[in-house]
């Protein structure tokens, strides 16, 4: 992929790619996030850590405007999220989409494209090109012409992820890539993420596995309803900071976010 | 109820909207809102009523624009139901499509009971009137149809990642909610259209099978689109064709026809039912016979592997390369019923794999060639399993089985490079069949 | 348009009101006993495609029988039904097809295939399809039999054993509807076919609704199992309320409905299923746990409660802070956010008698004291909650111990007070009142 350099990567200042302040959301009144504040520098592989129902997808979700906000604000790069859109790449859980719709690989990664092109304009040779060589990318020029159900679970999720290169992003975010597939799946995808943080760029992954966490990311935001940490693997990745993530001790937030919703309208 | 002067304006009329019902109807199947059709064609009653009443004509127009006036209200009562309680999507469809045909019903009574409405009759509006249909009405059904294929061209690759992942759509800034309202919004204008001629239950059918039968034809959005207008076109032709008493009754098939008083609408429903099962039975690839064609034969190929393997093992200890074996020793060998081995072993003769001499087979070149491929990588398989999975010997015979038929050739290859340079294969053996592990029933 | 207005309580149609009620009550009761499991198993357009499917079984059996005997429609109906649902799940499965869409098909195509043998066949049949569709409860009803010195329709003799059957299905198998409609998989792994079950249902709903239809039209049969069952789901939360709300609704339904149609001289089903669409709006504005009214209502409550807590601990705090200091009323409602619902909060706390105004300003009471200590108590608790537990910045657990004070009843509170380290200050420093 023909990434131009970044400015990160030339050494200078680093900025800011991702800040997000006072952010709360809650589904019909129950809070699944309270006052989320958090910055993560340009160039960094940053997990999502936090046991289930901690809020990781809900954190994603609200980034990218697809929940409504109780209170808070998103900035990508210093900007109001709608009005950087171009600058952010989106890999949702595979299981949210049909994978027998009538598609093939190839279709599915010039999707990536259509933000840029704007209302009405079709995908052209160029765009298709440019497809080619997110598919490339991702190990599966050969099955650009298979419908999407033919593909293994492995590969469905290598389409969503060379999707979101087509987006053509500085910061991305991907929900789960991880999440049942192969070695051989689970070893491309790293490479490819390695590959866009040589490449300057940010990416947000929602990650299970706390074995690899350290090994593959150097950036980690545990979660677990609220931010527990937020900083380099380094530093912040500790016994401790995981026992605060996963240990019993959220109890009574949970209770107040039931007390909240039980005395709030439905 | 129609002659022959009639029947090729009304052919024409039917298959226009079938093409346009099946094209836009493909978009309401994949957001799988089918049923949505179902609705808008119950919600229009009271509509068609409304504007009977104020207009005082059956003119197709006005009666069409108060269809689309109440089918639209019922779109939005139903998002508005989803969105604000908690009543479940299908749900608010039934409690929508019944409460307004209801009050279509009452608006009917009505109708009836003034003097000038006594001729327009549910039986129209559950049949339509097909054979009515005039010049302007099919002016008015190509424009529409037109105008909703230009729209789904000019906005094709949005509604085309709308369908299939909306929150991916949204995330990239599209406004899926209105993209959303603007479908159905074309979905109630061909319904609507249609109404007045083929009735509410061919306008429900019209929209969902042609798209359903299609989907067996093609992997891709855009042939699905185009083969769905035309399995409309077809039905909707297809269907005249059955009703018009002069064409039926040359090809015997007269008692269908309408002049025993079968409405064409149910004729044109039947005649996409046909379609569909065609398509559903015989389509290349994912029709139900392809399918279970290639299923016989990868079974058909599983057991000649099995069969190969079997002849490759009896024989691996004698001192030639081809000897020959007696079939009674093969049969007992394998995890198979006897009585289907000699059916094999004539299938495998006539593939130029074997070559049998009264009781006794034996493989020709190629057939060893085969085998011993075979063999490889049911071994080389083996190997793997016995050591980094710590199955026993015993246990893996079975796992190989499963694998030895699908392995590409590099994995084989990787495989084997494994197994070697950690010294389980003797260096020289490269492409050659190892030793079993475990010993090889007699 | 003019409607000739008839009065239904008048002596000429008194009578026939009570027959066409008493008919569509048994009706609309039986639709709305297997109608609730169709909206809870969320398969609600199954009632639709199963009230359109049973006509090709219905007009084979006419064909075969050559009668219209109860026997054979049910017999007719129930086969139909279960090729529908077997149908639409083969090609679901086989086929790929999304579930609704599969329904659509098989439906409609039923329907046709009904048509057509119908209009072919048995055209002479006092069966026809916009009877089918529309129902004819007002001759049924008026077809009577004296019995037992009362005049019945006979058409309750089809209508009333559907009834009789439905409610001794429900008894006999009521937990395994209730455990298979809550949780498929569970149900089977306890050794209840769930399958069956579904089958089972599917073909009760086809035979309620081809007994229905003569009566009351195909439509209305999908309007009686969908919207009561709607509505009643609105109103309560447990299944056996919810099958007992649905059947009140069934009868109400089909005596309004009734009234209105012969009144406004127009169809008693249509109009019933117009009733039945007002009651479920109602019930969507008006349900005392779920409406919008209600919902807006208790939004409107909580927004004036957590204004007069607001004010009460505000009073606490500047009391606390420096307890000469009185604020004038104007001074404290500015201090909330000003306007009429901060003086409504105002007044209502004056009522109450929580604070008092005098001379210098307000003053709490001690009652007024004792409220807003707790409330403090929460704010301070969870702040110190938030900062020692969670690792917040002192200047991040305000704004949330401000919102969440109002949300937390006692037993969290002291939850949370026995599992903070035992302090009597928050982490401003400021004293945690008992």
């Amino acid at each position: 992929m023909s990434v131009a350099p970044s400015i990160a990567s030339k050494k200078v200042a680093p900025t800011t790619a991702l800040e997000i302040h006072d952010l709360t959301v809650a589904y019909r009144h129950k809070p699944v996030l309270w006052d989320i504040d958090l910055e993560v520098p340009e160039g960094k592989l940053a997990c999502i850590v936090g046991p289930n129902g901690a809020g990781k997808t809900t954190l994603i979700k609200a980034t990218l405007g697809l929940v409504p906000l109780a209170s808070g604000n998103v900035k990508i790069y210093g900007r109001p999220y709608r009005e950087q859109r171009h600058l952010v790449g989106y890999v949702p859980q595979r299981e949210t989409v049909d994978w027998d719709f009538p598609v093939t690989a190839l279709d599915v990664v010039k999707m990536g494209t259509y933000g840029k092109l704007g209302w009405f304009r079709r995908p052209g040779a160029r765009e298709r090109e440019w497809a080619r060589e997110c598919l490339d990318q991702v190990e599966l020029a050969d099955f650009a012409h298979r419908q999407i159900r033919q593909l293994s679970g492995g590969q469905q999720q290598r389409v969503f992820l060379a999707r979101a290169l087509a987006q053509d992003a500085k910061v991305y975010f991907m929900d789960e890539p991880f999440a049942g597939v192969d070695a051989a799946t689970e070893g491309a995808i790293l490479r490819l993420l390695q590959d866009l943080r040589s490449a300057g760029k940010t990416v947000f992954v929602v990650h299970h596995d706390l074995q690899t966490a350290e090994e593959y990311f150097d950036w980690v935001i545990l979660l677990n309803m609220r931010l527990l940490a937020c900083g380099p693997v380094e530093t912040t990745f500790t016994r401790e900071n995981l026992h605060k993530t996963y240990g019993g001790r959220l109890t009574i937030l949970d209770q107040a976010a039931e007390a909240v919703s039980r005395r709030s309208p439905e | 109820m129609f002659g022959p002067s009639v029947v090729w304006k009304v052919m024409l009329g039917a298959a226009l909207l079938g093409a346009a019902s099946g094209f836009i109807g493909t978009f309401a199947v994949l957001r799988r809102r089918a049923l949505v059709g179902d609705m808008l064609a119950h919600a229009a009653l009271p509509g068609i009523c409304l504007a009977f009443l104020l207009v005082g004509s059956r003119e197709l127009f006005s009666l069409s624009l108060g269809a689309l006036a109440t089918g639209l209200l019922g779109v939005v009562c139903v998002a508005a139901i989803a969105r604000w309680t908690r009543t479940s999507q299908d749900a608010a469809i039934g409690i929508v499509l019944s409460t307004f045909f209801g009050a279509g019903i009452v608006l009917l009574t009505v109708i009836q009971s003034n003097p000038t409405g006594h001729q327009a009759g549910i039986d129209t509006y559950l049949f339509g009137e097909i054979a009515s249909l005039q010049s302007r009405d099919l002016g008015t059904i190509g424009i529409t149809a037109l105008t909703v294929l230009f729209l789904v061209l000019l906005g094709f690759k949005e509604l085309q990642v709308l369908s299939f992942d909306p929150e991916f759509a949204a995330a990239q800034g599209w406004p899926t909610f209105w993209l959303d309202l603007a479908v159905m919004t074309m979905v109630a204008v061909v319904t609507t259209i249609g109404l007045p001629i083929c009735g509410v239950i061919l306008m429900a059918a019209m929209l969902i099978t042609p798209a359903v039968a299609a989907r067996f034809w093609t992997n891709r959005l855009e042939h699905l689109l185009a083969i769905a207008a035309l399995i409309g076109a077809l039905a909707g032709a297809g269907g005249c064709l059955l009703a018009a008493p002069q064409l039926t009754a040359t090809i015997g098939l007269g008692w269908l026809s309408s002049s025993h008083g079968v409405p064409p609408g149910p004729l044109i429903v039947l005649a996409g039912t046909a379609l569909l099962m065609v398509s559903m039975f015989f389509a290349p690839e994912r029709g139900l016979v392809a399918r279970a064609w290639r299923e016989r034969k990868l079974r058909a190929r599983i057991a000649q592997d099995h069969l190969l393997r079997a002849l490759y093992e009896l024989g691996e200890k004698e001192p030639e390369a081809r000897p020959w074996i007696d079939q009674h020793r093969l049969m007992h060998h394998g995890h198979w019923t006897p009585s289907t081995v000699p059916f094999r072993l004539s299938q495998a003769d006539r593939k130029g794999l074997l070559e049998h001499q009264s009781n006794r087979v034996r493989f020709t070149d190629r057939g060893r060639a085969l085998a011993a491929k075979l063999v490889r990588t049911h071994r080389l398989w083996e190997l793997y399993m016995v050591e980094d999975w710590r199955r026993s010997p015993e246990l893996v015979d079975r796992s190989a089985d499963a694998v030895e038929h699908s392995l590409p050739e590099e994995v084989v290859e990787r495989l084997e490079a494994l197994l070697q340079s950690e010294g389980r294969l003797p260096a020289t053996s490269l492409g050659e069949v190892p030793e079993s592990p475990h010993p090889i029933e007699p | 348009m003019f409607l000739a207005l008839t009065n239904p309580f008048g002596p000429d149609m008194l009578p026939l009101l009570l027959q066409v009620v008493l008919l569509a009550s048994l009706v609309n009761v039986s639709c709305a006993l297997v109608g609730s499991f169709l909206v809870l198993r969320r398969m609600s357009m199954m009632g639709d495609a199963l009230s359109h499917a049973v006509l090709p079984g219905l007009v084979i059996a006419f064909l075969f029988s050559g009668s219209l005997g109860v026997v054979p429609m049910f017999l007719g109906a129930i086969a139909a039904g279960i090729a529908t649902t077997f149908l639409t799940q083969a090609l679901h499965q086989y086929g790929h097809v999304s579930t609704d869409a599969s329904m659509g098909v098989v439906f409609t195509s039923f329907f046709a295939v009904g048509v057509v043998l119908l209009k072919r066949y048995a055209s002479n049949v006092h069966l026809d399809v916009s009877c089918v569709y529309e129902g004819s409860l007002l001759w049924l009803a008026m077809d009577t039999e004296t019995v037992a010195g009362l005049e019945i329709p006979r058409q309750v003799a089809v209508v009333l054993p559907v009834l009789l059957i439905n409610l001794a299905v429900m008894t006999l198998l009521w937990k395994e509807f209730k455990l298979t409609t809550f949780d498929a998989a569970l149900a089977t792994s306890m050794g209840f076919s769930a399958p069956v079950i579904h089958y089972l249902l599917m073909a009760l709903v086809a035979m309620t609704a081809v007994a229905s239809f003569r009566s009351v039209g195909s439509i209305l049969v999908v309007a009686m199992l969908i919207v009561p069952p709607a509505s009643a789901q609105l109103l309560v939360h447990r299944l056996g309320p919810l099958l007992a709300v649905a059947c009140a609704i069934g009868v109400f339904v089909a005596a309004a409905g009734a009234t209105l149609a012969i009144w406004l001289n127009v169809e008693p089903p249509g109009m019933m299923a117009v009733v039945a669409g007002v009651v479920y709006g109602l019930t969507v504005l008006f349900s005392p746990t779920s409406g919008l009214l209600s919902r807006a209502l208790f939004h409107r409550r909580t927004a004036s409660r957590i204004l007069r807590e607001d004010l009460l601990a505000m009073l606490y705090r500047v009391h606390e802070h420096d307890a000469d200091q009185r604020l004038s009323l104007h001074e404290a409602i500015d201090a909330v956010g000003g306007g009429a619902a901060a003086r409504r909060a105002f007044r209502s706390l004056r009522r109450q008698g929580d604070l008092r105004q005098t001379v210098e300003g307000l003053a709490l009471t001690d009652q007024g004291r004792a409220t807003a200590s707790q409330l403090v108590r929460t704010h301070r608790l969870w702040e110190t909650y938030l900062v020692e537990e969670l690792g917040l910045a002192l200047d991040h657990v305000h704004e949330p111990a401000h919102r969440i004070e109002h949300f937390i009843d006692e037993e969290i509170r002291e939850q949370l007070a026995k599992s903070l380290p035992q302090s009597a200050e928050d982490p401003h420093g400021r004293d945690i009142p008992e």
